[in-house]
């Protein structure tokens, strides 16, 4: 029996601001889902909704067959791994874990805890209690505290958001593994594209309590389908465009008066008004004494900034335009990375090329869909 | 060996070697001078009289003020003492624990609803606990007088009950003794009661709440063992005055529901029998202590105290 966990319709509403706006999505049983998303998108008020922490204002939420909407937070066969962890520091670590366990009547416990500290590479720590431990150590707790219950779905409510990089890079393995190892669909809401990419099957990225997109994270990052997705899981250099005509599978493009191809599959509008995407890793640069790729497309510019940053070199160009553009080059060959003031010409394979609709109303801006919409990247 | 040492001197830095003393450990008399008012003060109007009335506890019971008395270490004076007034001792500890743990089911939802739930009106309630305090301890004891009295309305309200007897009274019973009690120190079960709750991080409740605890269950695992601090800290500051407390046993009952407060009050005021009130007052203390300790281990927060 499959017990995939459904959001129908779901809207949640606090006074006038509307947090999830009539949200559906299926995460299907065993697979490991990431709710992406700035904050204030929505994407903990889902999982509080899925953990039955707070009501619908309407919609319905089912696991497998049964609808879940109404019930209780301790009669629903979800547990929730908090960003805090909220072990509780009166109990022990055995005691924490066995918490959910001897709610429902289960009598021989210490076999579970074992097995779960096991998992969690803790082995031996049931006596100790929560503020002795690392935070690191504190989120594998939590962790096994929530899975020694086998719930139909675990949520992970930005569980690693309090560990410094290191450990977050490691745990976020861990999690991978442990998710592997133990079959349980996993919902994993995060502000961390790396974190969602690296994890999750399949990615959800939110934005004003909506899904703007969701596939697996190739998908998402190579063919976006919004500005904002494009820009929110990692970069990319957006143009003004209009669709000038077809040539076999190609898209053929027009922007600020130059001419470039896209293909035809690459495009999620056809015609008329559009964004001609690229990220900024699949751009080179040429001298404008080297030849470029005759059949690569091409952007004149001077470089405004270069930031080394050891394993690529990030550039800024200016275009004829006036607006920016930014490439990444791989430091992969020997040579001084170059310096701002050099005229270039950044040119990439057609097929790197994405299309996006651009309607009508909006401009050529494309600060709004700048990157790090939180604010928050270094 | 002297050129070694010699030679090891004249390598290092001539000063810098020495690293300068830390500052924590320049200021180390500072909580000493922060201790010393307050330990003055203890010394001088606790310890002092405390030893004092230790003394004056094991004068020969033959003395009186204008002969003066002569110290026998008459141990036999807290024999006398306990002989004559056990009743009293033992009815201070009932009165004293049947209003402590009134208090308690009185005050806690109090504090857990002014605690977890009020929102904006939180410091409105708070200062509604604290207002009594505005009012004099004797006044609001005598008002209970009233509210209680034969002629008051509830009083005859019990009366209009069937199966009441006509007779029935409030004023000079021990209920009427242990709602003063009640009353009087509800304030200093709440706010302990109130602090330790307002603590309470409510995302262990939904922590519980999301591990299968039903709301009572979160209540007993969670909440409960997490606000023993305030409801140790409560009791403590609930019983002891009040198993000390002889003014609602004066005013709200009889010479039969009299506390060893309103002995030692009569020994030492009106029969004017020094030893004997010394002595009772050691044996409340050594009554109390008893409890408390008792109390505390049980309730397993030794760190409390």
């Amino acid at each position: 029996m499959s017990t995939d966990l459904v959001l129908e319709n779901v809207t949640k509403r606090f006074g006038a601001m509307t947090a999830v706006d009539d949200l559906s999505v299926t995460v299907p049983q065993g697979s490991f889902f990431a709710l992406l998303g700035a904050s204030g998108c929505g994407k903990t008020t889902t999982l509080r909704m899925v953990a039955g922490l707070e009501d619908l204002t309407s919609g319905s939420i089912r696991l497998g067959d049964e609808d879940i909407t109404g019930l209780r937070p301790y009669r629903r066969p979800v547990n929730t791994v908090f960003q805090s962890y909220a072990l509780f520091p009166h109990l022990d670590i055995g005691d924490n874990i066995a918490f959910g366990l001897r709610r429902r009547g289960v009598r021989d416990v210490a076999k579970k805890i074992g097995e779960m500290l096991d998992l969690v590479q803790l082995a031996g720590f049931e006596k100790r209690k929560p503020v002795q431990l690392s935070g690191g150590q504190q989120q594998r707790i939590a962790l096994a505290r929530a899975l020694v219950n086998e719930p139909q779905v675990l949520l992970l409510d930005e569980p690693l958001g309090a560990l410094d990089l290191k450990l977050r890079r490691q745990m976020q393995i861990e999690l991978k593994r442990i998710q592997t190892e133990v079959g349980i669909t996993f919902l994993h809401v995060t502000h961390d594209q790396d974190e969602a990419m690296w994890m999750a099957d399949t990615v959800a990225v939110m934005n004003n309590g909506r899904i703007e997109q969701l596939g697996p994270p190739t998908e998402i990052y190579e063919f976006p389908r919004s500005p904002f997705v494009s820009n929110f899981l990692g970069q990319s250099n957006l143009f003004a465009a209009e669709v000038a005509g077809h040539s076999g599978d190609d898209l053929e493009l027009t922007a600020h008066g130059a001419r470039f191809a896209a293909p035809a599959a690459r495009a999620h509008s056809t015609d008329g008004r559009v964004w001609l995407g690229v990220r900024p890793e699949k751009v080179r640069l040429a001298l404008p004494g080297e030849d470029a790729p005759a059949n690569h497309n091409q952007v004149r510019g001077v470089l405004t900034d270069t930031c080394y940053a050891g394993v690529s070199t990030e550039y800024l160009l200016k275009t004829p335009w006036g607006q920016e553009m930014s490439v990444f080059s791989a430091n992969a060959a020997a040579g001084e990375p170059l310096s701002p003031g050099t005229e270039v010409v950044a040119h990439w394979y057609p097929p790197h090329s994405f299309v996006l609709d651009r309607p009508a109303g909006t401009g050529d801006e494309v600060s709004q869909y700048a990157a790090d919409p939180l604010g928050v990247a270094p | 060996m002297t050129a070694l040492i010699g030679a090891a001197a004249g390598t290092g830095p001539p000063t810098g070697a020495e690293p300068p003393p830390p500052g924590p450990r320049r200021r180390r008399w500072i909580p000493y001078l922060l201790l010393l008012p307050g330990g003055v003060w203890l010394l001088l109007f606790f310890v002092v009289p405390l030893v004092q009335l230790a003394g004056t506890s094991l004068y020969d019971r033959a003395g009186s003020l204008e002969l003066g008395y002569s110290q026998t270490f008459a141990f036999g004076n807290f024999v006398d003492a306990i002989t004559a007034y056990w009743p009293q001792l033992l009815r201070s500890a009932v009165y004293a624990g049947i209003a402590t743990v009134i208090c308690l089911v009185l005050g806690y939802p109090l504090a857990y609803a002014i605690a977890q739930k009020s929102g904006r009106w939180r410091n409105l309630l708070l200062v509604c606990v604290i207002a009594p305090f505005f009012t004099t301890f004797l006044v609001r004891t005598l008002a209970w007088k009233a509210i209680l009295s034969d002629n008051g309305s509830v009083a005859g309200f019990f009366r209009s009950l069937p199966f009441v007897p006509d007779d029935f009274r409030l004023l000079a019973t021990p209920v009427a003794v242990v709602c003063g009690l009640v009353y009087n120190f509800l304030p200093f079960m709440v706010l302990p009661l109130y602090a330790s709750l307002e603590r309470l991080d409510g995302r262990l409740l939904e922590a519980s709440r999301d591990l299968y605890a039903t709301p009572s269950a979160t209540f007993r695992k969670v909440t409960l063992p997490l606000s023993m601090p305030g409801v140790v800290a409560g009791t403590l500051l609930t019983f002891i005055p009040a198993a000390g407390d002889f003014i609602n046993a004066e005013l709200l009952g009889t010479p039969n529901e009299y506390m060893i407060g309103n002995v030692i009050d009569s020994a030492f005021l009106v029969r004017l029998d020094y030893p004997q009130a010394a002595a009772l007052s050691f044996l409340l203390m050594a009554t109390i202590l008893v409890m408390v300790f008792t109390y505390v281990r049980r309730a397993g927060t030794d760190e409390v105290v």
